[in-house]
């Protein structure tokens, strides 16, 4: 097992690689330039701009630029943001805890609902219950975030003014209060994130479980006087989580994806709104590594998935 | 003495877009206590449907048992809710499934599986349970029981998976064991075994046995009594020496007469008899005798006027016009 998970780890560096790769080149002939301040900046002269972009490399060929940037990580060295004027590992490091709470609240909430109405839906087909938990599950995931993020502020924050607009790190308080205004701040955009993952995933959970609920080895649980409870969590649940572990690895990109949407509506200072602003003020460095941090934690949500793979399935050897 | 197992006009009925589907319809079978009665029929003809009624094992909805009795040590289990057959699943009528690949679930160890039903109807610790599922799987002859408990289903052989099956449905001791084609998927040198092995397990418990099959020689070597269904009803019922010397309904005729034989001289051998023509559908199945379309001896009457189930000698009961004397000098 755990050579299976350190392999897996060594065959993610090629792929990580190549991300890497793309990412730069991409990122290299984009429009935009780091030092267009200082070449627009009057009290800069030119020659010093040119020294400046002779010490940092820029006017090198790519290929070398890239190998610098590859070595410099490698030794821990993940640039410097022009904007902000600091490291960017600092950056980051201050920014991801807001990202992954947010996002690992939104998670664990979606979770918590498609499971216990995907499979009572599925026990159930074409019930009272299923018909209306298709409908909200249609209705949830045809409305963007942006849409129902804007459609939340309205309502708990404008006209009902329950919560607050804006999501800040300095929460100000200690102890439980700071805890409650943690939660507090974080309800509505880990209810506008959690509940579009909710949707998607809900439909998916009631279709993985009516796949396996008429399956032979489902009546012969029932032939064994088990009771539904039993039959349903023991031999339906554990075989339909099989793919449904998939989808939701499957989708973690798409969730980054949306928390990038999700963070700028709610201002949240994550490393999603980090990225929109490093792209509009051409903070490549920054770019790039925020990119390239998505990758790792989409290699490390998929090698999660595989190793949940073979504990939920003995048919799969993880070798 | 009373049946252990008497079904009375048992009509199972699904629901379709095209209309009533009349599987079962007004089908009589009883079984006694250690007796072994063999359902024949073609695929389709509510073999499997009757059996899994008596447990509503079927899919409710769209299948509905729309009218009869099962009578279990004269109890009705019909009016039963799923709750309270629960106490008679595995416990007292034990099922074995057709498909040994799919009937088990891939994820969970057999000694698991074996070990859920036990635990479930009898008062036994963690690890009794464990002790009890090794010596099942010892008494279905499976090697090295003690090793093999914690295998996964996909460890198994198809044959080896048919035993664990058995030793599943025979793990609480039933008084009756309903068997679905047991032996369809497996080998023929593996059918053998497993038929030996279920009739070896019946005398040893001294349970009824209650094996449906499309195939007439596993009826004639493990029944005592036979019924032969067509069309969603009953059409002969014999003890077995008689069905296969005297058959009377034309159906069971033909159905014997489908046999391979290896018996005869190159000269005697004819080409194999098939019964022409297929199972009616059975959305408002024709007025009549089902087999009516199909049979060589077919009347006016038959497609006129359904023939009832009567007895011919003793034990020995079928529904066909033929020979009906009341119908006056017919045939």
């Amino acid at each position: 097992m755990s050579q299976y998970v350190l392999r897996r780890l060594l065959i993610a560096i090629p792929s990580l690689l190549g991300i890497s790769l793309v990412l730069f080149v991409v990122l290299a002939m984009a429009p935009g330039d780091p030092f267009a301040e200082l070449a627009t900046n009057p009290n800069v002269p030119p020659e010093v701009a040119a020294a400046l972009r002779a010490k940092f490399g820029l006017d090198d060929p790519i290929h070398l630029r890239y190998l610098h940037w590859l070595s410099a990580m490698a030794h821990g060295d993940w640039g410097f943001s022009f904007v902000s004027r600091m490291d960017v590992d600092q950056l980051i490091l201050q920014r991801l805890p807001a990202t992954l709470y947010v996002i690992g609240s939104a998670q664990i909430l979606a979770l918590l609902i498609a499971i216990p109405v995907g499979v009572y839906a599925a026990t159930k087909p074409y019930s009272l219950f299923d018909q209306i938990a298709n409908t909200l599950a249609f209705v949830g995931f045809s409305l963007p975030t942006f849409f129902t993020g804007i459609l939340f502020i309205l309502i708990f924050s404008v006209t009902l003014d329950w919560l607050p607009l804006v999501y800040t790190t300095d929460v100000k308080g200690t102890g439980i209060r700071w805890v409650l205004e943690m939660i507090r701040q974080a309800i509505m955009p880990v209810a506008v994130l959690g509940l579009f993952q909710a949707a998607s995933m809900t439909r998916f959970v009631r279709s993985a479980m009516l796949d396996v609920i008429r399956l032979d080895y489902v009546t012969t649980a029932r032939a064994k006087g088990l009771g539904q409870a039993k039959v349903i969590v023991k031999h339906v649940m554990r075989n339909a989580m099989i793919p449904v572990v998939t989808l939701i690895a499957l989708q973690m990109p798409a969730v980054f994806g949306g928390a990038i949407v999700t963070e700028q509506i709610f201002r949240i200072p994550g490393i999603g709104s980090l990225l929109i602003s490093s792209i509009l003020a051409n903070d490549t460095p920054v770019v790039m590594a925020v990119t390239f941090v998505f990758a790792c934690l989409v290699v490390l949500f998929n090698l999660i998935a595989d190793v949940l793979y073979g504990w939920l399935d003995p048919r799969i050897s993880l070798r | 003495m009373a049946p252990l197992l008497e079904i009375k006009g048992l009509k199972t009925h699904f629901s379709t877009d095209d209309g009533i589907l009349q599987a079962v319809d007004g089908v009589d079978i009883s079984i006694n206590k250690g007796e072994t009665l063999c359902v024949v029929g073609e695929s389709g003809c509510g073999k499997t449907v009757t059996a899994m009624s008596i447990l509503k094992l079927i899919a409710m909805p769209p299948g509905r048992i729309a009218a009869g009795q099962i009578i279990f040590e004269g109890r009705d289990l019909v009016p039963l809710t799923s709750n309270e057959l629960d106490e008679i699943r595995a416990k007292e009528i034990g099922f074995i499934f057709q498909e040994p690949m799919t009937s088990l679930n891939p994820v969970l160890t057999v000694g698991e599986q074996i070990a859920e039903s036990l635990r479930r109807h009898e008062a036994v610790t963690r690890k009794q349970a464990l002790e009890r599922t090794i010596e099942m799987l010892k008494l279905v002859q499976i090697p090295n029981a003690e090793g093999r408990v914690h295998n996964y289903p996909h460890q198994f052989s198809g044959g080896m998976r048919q035993r664990v099956m058995i030793a599943m449905a025979l793990a609480c001791k039933p008084k009756l064991i309903i068997a679905d084609e047991p032996t369809t998927a497996l080998d023929v040198t593996i059918q053998a075994q497993i038929l030996d092995l279920l009739q070896d397990m019946k005398e040893r418990f001294g349970m009824a046995v209650m094996l449906i099959t499309h195939a007439m020689g596993v009826v004639a070597e493990t029944a005592q009594r036979v019924v032969v269904m067509y069309a969603g009803k009953v059409v002969e019922e014999a003890p077995v020496d008689e069905l296969f010397g005297d058959p009377r309904h034309p159906y069971t005729q033909g159905l014997i007469r489908s046999i391979p034989r290896i018996d005869l001289d190159a000269e005697h051998k004819t080409r194999l008899e098939a019964i022409g023509g297929s199972v009616p559908i059975l959305i408002n199945p024709p007025v009549g005798c089902r087999f009516a379309p199909r049979c060589r001896y077919a009347m006016s009457i038959c497609t006129e006027k359904e023939p009832r189930l009567r007895e011919v000698s003793p034990g020995h009961r079928m529904a066909c016009h033929l020979g009906d004397t009341s119908l006056g000098g017919a045939a």
